[in-house]
C-alpha cells in the first residue's frame, strides 16, 4: 500500500501542473493548438489513473483550457469525481471546475445531488461554502427541488459565513424552483435582522431582486425597509433598499410621499457618488409615480437637477455620462427643469466621448419646444459639418429627424424651413440613412397638403441636380431621396412649374445607372409628368409641344426598356407603348389628355401602420373555429402488437405516419415556396436593393466615374434653412409686438378685474405657425380597437416568481424533503405484499434468510436481517430503487436502496440510512463488505480490500442520517448477494459496548433495470431486428385485475408499459448496461403469460424468475 | 450581474464568471463581441455603454480590462465599485498583483472572486473577511505544488508588460 502511495507520487512529478501548462502554451504561440491537443491527450492520461491527487491536477487544467474556449464537457464526469473528493484541496477544485464547465444541460449534474448535500451538512464550515459557491453556478430545477430543504435549513446555520451563502443562493433556488419561495420566504424575512451585517444585507440584496421582478407581493414589507433604510449606515445595503423602494413606489403613492423626505437627506448628506446617484433615481421613480400637481415637490426635483448638473459638469465621464442618463429619465415628467439647463448639455455635444454625446442628443430629444426647435437643429446642423465618422454623423441625422418628426410633427411651425433641413440633408455624403430622409420626404408632401407647392419646386430641383448626389454612389446610400423626389414630382405634378425640364431630367441616360426601384419610379413619374404636360397643351394651340415631348419618351424610353430589372423593364415598355399609341393620336389631332390624366387619377391617403390589426373582429365570427372539420386519425394506426410476438404470425411493419408526413411536408413547402417565387403577385422578402443594382449584368461593366469630394457639395440654387430661421425670428417679433399692443389693449379693457397676466418668456402655445398646416392624420377603420400591446415576455424567468407571499402556509406548501419513506405506500395492488413494517418487526417472516448472531462476550445480540423486497420506484428519477430494511432489535434501523446508474453501466449506488432507535449514543460505526469477484465496494484511494468504511457521522438518541456507498458491478446478469458486516460503539452514560452487526445485501437483477419509457414504433422496430433471444413464464391461479398486475410488474421490476389492447399488454424495460427487456403479457382465466425478449438471455431468466416470485408471494 | 470576464489588451481571455445559465457557444460569442468593443473604446472614454439589453461596466487596470455585464435597473457606480474593490482583494492577496499572478494562480483569483460575490450579488462587502476566509480555506488546502509563484524573467517576452502592478496604470 506505501508503495502504492509513493509510486502515485513519484508518477505525479512527471506530470504537468497548472503552471507548467500555462507556461508551455505561452512557449508555444505559434503552435498553440497543437501543443493544446497534446497537453489534452495527457490530461486524458492522468484522469484514468486512480491517483485522486493527479486526477485534480488534471482537472484542474481543464478548467483553465475550458476558459480559453475548448471544449471539456467530456471530463464531466471526472469532475464529480474530483467534487466528492474527501480532501478539501481537491473539492475545491472540483467544485471550481463544475461552476465554470457545467449547465444545464450537463447530464451528470443529477449525479451530484447526494454528494452536495454531503458538503452542505459537512461539519467543515468551507466543505460547505465551496458546495454552495459552485451550486450557486449549476443550480437546475432538479437540483434545486431536492436540495431546496437542506439550503433552508443553513439559512439558520450557527455560522454566519454559511448562513449568508445559503440566503444568497436561495435566490438561484427560487428562479429555478418557483414552489420553494412560499415555504421558505418566512425564514428569509427573517433574516432581514440578523445580527450580522453580512447576512442582513444578503437577505436585503435577495427579497430586492425578487421584489423588483414582481412588487406587488412585497409592499407589505415596506415598513420593515423603512426601518432598515432610516438605520443602516452600510452604503451597499442602502442602495439596495432605496433600489426596492423604487420598485415599490409605483405600486403605492403613500410610500413615495413618505420617502421623498429621508431621500432627499441622504442626497444632501452623502458623500458617496453611487449612493447619490441611486437616491436621485428613486427620487426620480416616485415623482413619477405621483400624479404631477404636487407644487411642494419642485423642490426636490430642483434638488436632483441641481445635483446632476454638478455630475455632468464633473470631469470624470462616468458621471457626466450617468448625470445626462439620469437627466433624461427627468425630462419626461418635468421637461421644463431640465430644458433650463440646454445650455450644458449643448456643450456635451462637444464632448471627445461619443458615448456622452449619443446621450446627450438623447436629452435634446425631449427638450425641444416649438419655440426652440430650429435653434437647435442649426446647432445640430453645425454638428453634422464638424463631425468625424459617419456612424456619429449618421447617428445625428437620425436624431435630427426623430427631433423634427416626433409626435406627428408637433413642434415644426414652418414645414418650408424642415423641407430645405431635408434638403440640406442630402448633401451628407456616406450616409446610410437616405431612406430614412426620402421617406420623411414623402410623408411630408402626402399630408401636409400647403407644403406641397413648395416641395415639389425643390424636389424638381432636386431631380436637377441629381448627378451632384449620385456621384459616388455605390457606398451611398443617399440616392434613395431621389425616389422620394421623383415620386413627389410626379404624383403632385400640377404644381410644377415646369414640368418640361423636370420630365427631361427624369430621362436623362444617367438615371440608368441608379438603383432599380429608383428607376423604376422614375419611369412611372416619368409617365404622370407626361400626362400633366399632355394637359397643359391641350386646347392650346401649339400641339407642337406636346408632339416634342412625346418624341422625347420615345428617344429616352428604350434605354429603359433594356434594363436588367424586370421593374423597369416592364414599366417602361408599357409606358413606351402607350407613348407610341398616343403619337399616332396626336397625329390624327385627337385630344386624349383627359384619358391619359385618368391612368393616375385619384388620391392617396396615408394608412396608420396598425390599421389591420385594429378592425374589430365582427360579432359571431369566431376565428378560430374549423371552417371545415379536420380529417380524422387514419384507423390503421391501431393495430395490435401481438403480431409482433406470435410467432406464427407474419410480421406487418406498420406504416411509418410521421416520417411519411414529414417528407411530404417539406416536399409541399418546397413546392409552395416554387410557386411563391414564380407568382409576381406574392411579396417576397424584398432583397435589398443595392443587392439588384450589382446583379444587373447590364450595368456593371459600365465604368462609374467615383468622384471624391472633400468639401460637402452645394446644391445650386438651394434655399438654406438658415433664411428661414432668421425669417422666422422676425416674424416672431413682429407676432410678439402686436400680441403686445393687443395686450395692453386688453389690460387697458379689463383693468380694475385684477387678474395680473403673466407676460413672463413666451409660452408655447403662444408661437403660430407660419401658415396654416394641415396635417393629415393617419387613417384608423371604423371603430377600431384601443391599443393593446406590451405584454411581458413569457419567457422571462421572473414571472414565475409572481407568487403571493403574504397568504398563509398551507400545509401542503413544505420543501420536498426526499426520504427513504420508512411507511408502507399506500398504493393500489400492493397493499398485499408490502409487509416490511418496521412498527413489527417480529411478524416479519423472512422469506429469504434469516441470520441469527450470538455475541460471544455479551448475551444479548439478536440481530435480524430482512430481505423483504420492497421498491419504490420514482417517477422523477432515473434511478432505480430497491427499498430493503434490516432491523436490530435494540438499537439500529437501517434502511437501503439501490440506485441503478444510468451514466455508468458498472456503478451501483447503495444508501443507507441509519436510525438510532436506543437511548444510547451510537459512534464510531464501519462498514464492511465481503467483495465478490463481481461486485466490489469501491474504497478510498489507498484503502486495502478488506478495509471498511467509516460512516462519516455518528447518531445520537432518535437521530438519522444516510451514508451512501458506491459498488462496481461487472455484470449484471446475475443476482448478488453481498455478506457485509456493520460495527459500531453504543456508548451508554455509564458503559460503552462494542457491537457488530452481519447483514447481507440483495443486488436483484431487478435493480438493474430503469424504468425508461418507449414508443410502440420504436418497440416494434426493435423486436424486429431479430436480435432478442426469447423467453416464457406461466404463472397459474394469479387472481387479480390486469390492470392491478401490469401496475405490479411496472412497480416492482420497472417496466412501462408500452401498448395494452384489452388483457394483452407489452412492456418495456432497460438495463443500466443499455440491454432491452420485452415483455408480452397477457392474462386468461387466472393464467397469465408473459413471452420476453431480452438481447441477454440469462439476465432474461432472471428477472423472469423474480417475478415469478413477486407473483408467488400473492 | 450577470457575468464578469477579465481579458488583456491584447484580447487574451483571463478570467471569466457567469452568473445566468448559458450554453458554451453563447457564451463565447458574448465574450468575442464584448472584448471587441470595449477594446475598441477609447482610453478616455466613460466606462459604460449599453449592450443588448444590458449595461456593460469595464474598467482598465495597467493591461488587464475587468468587465461586468448588470441589467437595465442595476447601479453602474457600485458595480465600478465591486471591480475595484476585487483589484483591491486581488491586490492584497498576491501583494501588488500584476497579471501574471491572475494568469499563473487562476483558481486562486476564482476563490476570491467566489468569496466575495456569489450568484452575482455581492456577499461580503468588508475587505477583512475576505481575506480571511480566503487565508483559512488555503490553511486547510495542503501545500501542494499550486504555490509555485513565478518572478518575471522566468518567462518568455513580452512579460514585462503584464508583470507591472495593476494600480500602477
Amino acid at each position: 500500500m506505501a508503495l502504492k502511495i509513493v509510486k502515485g507520487s513519484i508518477d505525479r512529478m512527471f506530470d504537468k501542473n497548472l503552471q507548467d501548462l500555462v507556461r508551455g502554451i505561452r512557449n508555444h504561440k505559434e503552435d498553440e493548438a497543437k501543443y493544446i491537443s497534446t497537453c489534452i491527450d495527457e490530461i486524458k492520461q492522468e484522469l484514468k489513473q486512480d491517483n485522486i491527487a493527479v486526477k485534480a491536477n488534471a482537472v484542474c487544467k481543464l478548467t483553465y483550457l475550458q476558459m480559453l474556449g475548448y471544449d471539456v464537457s467530456w471530463a464531466a464526469f471526472n469532475i464529480v469525481e474530483v467534487m466528492s473528493s474527501s480532501k478539501f484541496t481537491y473539492k475545491r477544485i472540483g467544485y471550481l471546475a463544475a461552476s465554470q464547465c457545467f449547465h444545464e444541460g450537463t447530464d451528470v449534474i443529477m449525479l451530484t445531488t447526494n454528494q452536495i448535500r454531503k458538503d452542505l451538512s459537512s461539519p467543515n464550515q468551507y466543505d460547505t461554502g465551496v458546495a454552495l459557491t459552485g451550486l450557486s453556478c449549476f443550480v437546475t430545477p432538479d437540483l434545486a427541488r431536492d436540495l431546496a430543504n437542506d439550503i433552508m435549513t443553513l439559512m439558520s446555520h450557527t455560522k454566519p459565513y454559511i448562513r449568508k451563502k445559503a440566503v444568497l443562493i436561495m435566490y438561484k433556488v427560487f428562479l429555478k424552483y418557483p414552489e420553494s419561495l412560499r415555504p421558505a420566504f418566512p425564514r428569509l424575512k427573517e433574516k432581514l435582522e440578523d445580527p450580522d451585517p453580512g447576512v442582513q444585507s444578503a437577505a436585503v440584496n435577495v427579497i430586492c431582486e425578487l421584489a423588483r421582478r414582481n412588487p406587488k407581493n412585497y409592499l407589505s414589507l415596506a415598513p420593515l425597509f423603512f426601518k432598515l433604510m432610516t438605520s443602516s449606515t452600510n452604503n451597499w445595503v442602502l442602495i439596495k433598499i432605496i433600489k426596492l423602494f423604487g420598485a415599490l413606489t409605483p405600486l403605492e403613492p403613500r410610500l413615495g410621499k413618505k420617502l421623498i423626505e429621508p431621500l432627499t437627506n441622504l442626497i444632501h448628506s452623502t458623500s458617496a457618488m453611487s449612493l447619490l446617484y441611486e437616491c436621485v433615481n428613486t427620487v426620480i421613480a416616485v415623482l413619477i409615480s405621483l400624479s404631477s400637481g404636487m407644487p411642494n415637490h419642485s423642490a426636490s426635483i430642483q434638488l436632483c437637477v441641481q445635483k446632476l448638473r454638478i455630475l455632468i459638469e464633473d470631469s470624470d465621464q462616468n458621471l457626466k455620462y450617468l448625470g445626462l442618463l439620469a437627466m433624461s429619465k427627468i425630462l419626461k415628467t418635468h421637461p421644463k427643469s431640465v430644458q433650463s439647463h440646454k445650455d450644458l448639455i449643448l456643450q456635451c455635444l462637444d464632448d471627445k466621448d461619443e458615448s456622452i454625446r449619443l446621450r446627450a442628443l438623447d436629452l435634446l430629444y425631449g427638450m425641444v419646444s416649438k419655440k426652440n426647435l430650429m435653434e437647435i437643429v442649426k446647432k445640430l446642423m453645425l454638428h453634422v459639418d464638424k463631425a468625424e465618422g459617419t456612424t456619429y454623423r449618421d447617428e445625428l441625422l437620425t436624431k435630427i429627424i426623430d427631433i423634427c418628426s416626433q409626435s406627428n410633427y408637433q413642434y415644426i411651425t414652418n414645414f418650408e424651413w424642415y423641407i430645405s433641413i431635408l434638403v440640406e440633408l442630402t448633401r451628407l455624403e456616406g450616409t446610410r440613412h437616405g431612406h430614412l430622409i426620402a421617406s420623411q420626404m414623402l410623408d411630408v408632401a402626402i399630408r401636409v397638403k400647403a407644403i406641397r407647392a413648395f416641395a415639389v419646386a425643390q424636389m424638381a430641383m432636386l431631380l436637377d441636380n441629381a448627378h451632384l448626389l449620385t456621384g459616388n454612389m455605390q457606398r451611398n446610400g443617399i440616392c434613395e431621396v431621389l425616389y422620394a423626389a421623383a415620386w413627389i414630382c410626379g404624383e403632385f405634378s400640377e404644381h410644377l412649374e415646369d414640368p418640361n425640364q423636370t420630365l427631361e431630367a427624369m430621362l436623362r441616360p444617367k438615371v440608368a445607372t441608379l438603383p432599380g426601384h429608383i428607376q423604376a419610379v422614375y419611369v412611372q413619374n416619368a409617365a404622370k409628368l407626361f400626362a400633366t404636360v399632355l394637359r397643359k397643351h391641350e386646347g392650346a394651340t401649339d400641339s407642337q409641344a406636346a408632339q416634342e415631348t412625346s418624341q422625347l419618351l420615345v428617344e429616352r424610353l428604350p434605354l429603359f426598356v433594356q434594363s436588367a430589372n424586370l421593374e423597369v423593364q416592364e414599366r417602361a415598355s408599357c409606358i413606351l407603348q402607350l407613348v407610341k399609341y398616343i403619337q399616332k393620336l396626336q397625329q390624327k389631332d385627337v385630344e386624349v389628355a383627359e384619358e391619359v390624366s385618368a391612368l393616375f387619377a385619384g388620391e392617396l391617403n396615408p394608412v396608420a401602420p396598425k390599421a389591420q390589426k385594429k378592425v374589430p373582429v365582427p360579432e359571431g365570427l369566431d376565428l378560430d373555429a374549423w371552417i371545415n372539420e379536420p380529417p380524422s386519425e387514419s384507423e390503421s394506426e391501431d393495430e395490435k402488437p401481438k403480431a409482433v410476438f406470435a410467432k406464427e404470425e407474419t410480421k406487418h411493419s406498420r406504416p411509418r405516419h410521421t416520417e411519411v408526413d414529414e417528407k411530404e411536408l417539406a416536399r409541399r413547402r418546397e413546392a409552395r415556396k416554387q410557386e411563391q417565387a414564380n407568382n409576381p403577385f406574392y411579396i417576397k422578402s424584398s432583397p435589398s436593393s443595392q443587392k439588384v443594382y450589382q446583379d444587373a449584368p447590364g450595368v456593371e461593366h459600365i465604368p462609374v466615374v467615383q468622384i471624391d469630394l472633400s468639401v460637402p457639395l452645394k446644391v445650386p440654387g438651394m434655399p438654406m434653412s438658415d433664411q428661414y430661421l432668421k425669417l422666422e425670428e422676425e416674424r416672431r417679433q413682429k407676432e410678439k409686438a402686436e400680441k403686445k399692443k393687443k395686450e395692453k389693449k386688453k389690460k387697458r379693457e379689463k383693468h380694475g378685474k385684477g387678474k395680473k397676466h403673466d407676460s413672463g418668456p413666451e409660452s408655447e402655445e403662444d408661437i403660430t405657425p407660419a401658415h396654416h398646416v394641415d396635417i393629415v392624420t393617419e387613417e384608423m377603420p371604423e371603430n377600431a380597437l384601443p391599443s393593446d400591446d406590451d405584454d411581458k415576455d413569457p419567457n422571462d424567468p421572473h414571472k414565475a416568481l409572481d407568487i403571493d407571499l403574504d397568504k398563509p402556509l398551507a400545509d401542503t406548501e413544505k420543501l420536498p424533503v426526499r426520504t427513504h419513506r420508512s411507511e408502507p405506500l399506500k398504493s393500489p395492488g400492493e397493499d398485499g405484499d408490502v409487509e416490511s413494517v418496521p412498527q413489527e418487526p417480529k411478524k416479519r417472516s423472512s422469506k429469504e434468510k434469516k441470520e441469527k448472531k450470538k455475541d460471544k462476550d455479551k448475551d444479548r445480540k439478536v440481530c435480524q436481517l430482512d430481505f423483504s423486497v420492497r421498491r419504490i420506484t420514482d417517477s422523477n428519477k432515473n434511478g432505480c430503487y430497491l427499498e430493503t430494511k434490516w432491523v436490530v432489535y435494540t438499537h439500529l434501523w437501517a434502511v437501503y436502496d439501490i440506485q441503478g446508474n444510468l451514466q455508468d453501466g458498472s456503478q451501483v449506488v447503495v444508501s443507507v440510512i441509519f436510525e438510532n432507535k436506543s437511548d444510547s449514543f451510537l459512534k464510531s460505526m464501519e462498514f464492511n463488505v465481503l467483495d465478490s469477484l463481481n461486485s466490489k465496494l469501491q474504497r478510498p484511494e489507498g484503502a486495502g480490500p478488506h478495509d471498511g468504511l467509516v460512516v462519516p457521522f455518528q447518531l445520537p438518541p432518535g437521530v438519522s442520517n444516510e451514508a451512501r456507498f458506491i459498488f462496481s458491478v461487472q455484470s449484471i446478469v446475475m443476482p448478488q448477494k453481498l455478506k457485509g458486516t456493520l460495527t459500531f460503539i453504543v456508548k451508554s452514560e455509564d458503559s460503552s459496548t462494542h457491537e457488530k452487526l452481519d447483514f447481507k445485501l440483495h443486488f436483484t437483477c431487478t435493480s438493474y433495470l430503469i424504468t425508461t419509457p418507449c414508443y410502440s414504433d420504436a418497440y416494434a422496430k426493435l423486436l424486429e431486428s431479430g436480435d432478442l433471444k426469447s423467453s416464457s413464464l406461466r404463472l397459474e391461479g394469479v387472481n387479480m385485475p390486469f390492470h392491478h398486475l401490469l401496475a405490479r410488474i411496472c412497480f416492482h421490476h420497472h417496466f412501462s408499459v408500452v401498448e395494452r389492447i384489452d388483457s394483452c399488454a407489452s412492456m418495456y424495460s432497460r438495463s443500466i448496461q443499455g440491454h432491452h427487456v420485452c415483455l408480452l403479457v397477457k392474462t386468461a382465466d387466472q393464467t397469465v403469460s408473459i413471452d420476453a425478449k431480452c438481447d441477454e438471455p440469462s439476465l432474461l431468466g432472471n428477472v423472469l424468475d423474480e417475478i415469478k416470485q413477486t407473483f408467488s408471494q400473492c | 450581474m450577470q457575468f464578469m470576464l477579465l481579458f488583456s489588451r491584447q484580447g487574451k481571455l483571463r478570467l471569466q464568471k457567469w452568473y445566468v445559465p448559458l450554453s458554451d457557444k453563447e457564451k463565447k460569442k458574448i465574450t468575442r463581441e464584448l472584448v471587441q468593443t470595449v477594446l475598441a473604446r477609447k482610453p478616455k472614454m466613460c466606462s459604460f455603454l449599453e449592450w443588448r439589453d444590458l449595461k456593460i461596466v469595464y474598467k482598465r487596470y495597467a493591461s488587464l480590462y475587468f468587465c461586468c455585464a448588470i441589467e437595465d435597473q442595476d447601479n453602474e457606480l457600485i458595480t465600478l465599485e465591486i471591480i475595484h474593490r476585487y483589484v483591491e482583494l486581488l491586490d492584497k492577496y498576491f501583494g501588488s498583483v500584476c497579471e501574471l499572478d491572475i494568469i499563473f494562480n487562476f483558481e486562486k483569483a476564482y476563490f476570491i472572486l467566489d468569496e466575495f460575490l456569489l450568484g452575482g450579488e455581492a456577499q461580503e462587502t468588508s475587505k477583512k473577511n475576505v481575506l480571511k476566509a480566503i487565508e483559512q480555506a488555503d490553511l486547510l488546502q495542503e501545500n501542494l505544488d499550486f504555490q509555485i509563484r513565478l518572478f518575471p524573467g522566468v518567462l518568455g517576452p513580452n512579460v514585462s508588460a503584464e508583470s507591472s502592478g495593476l494600480f500602477q496604470s
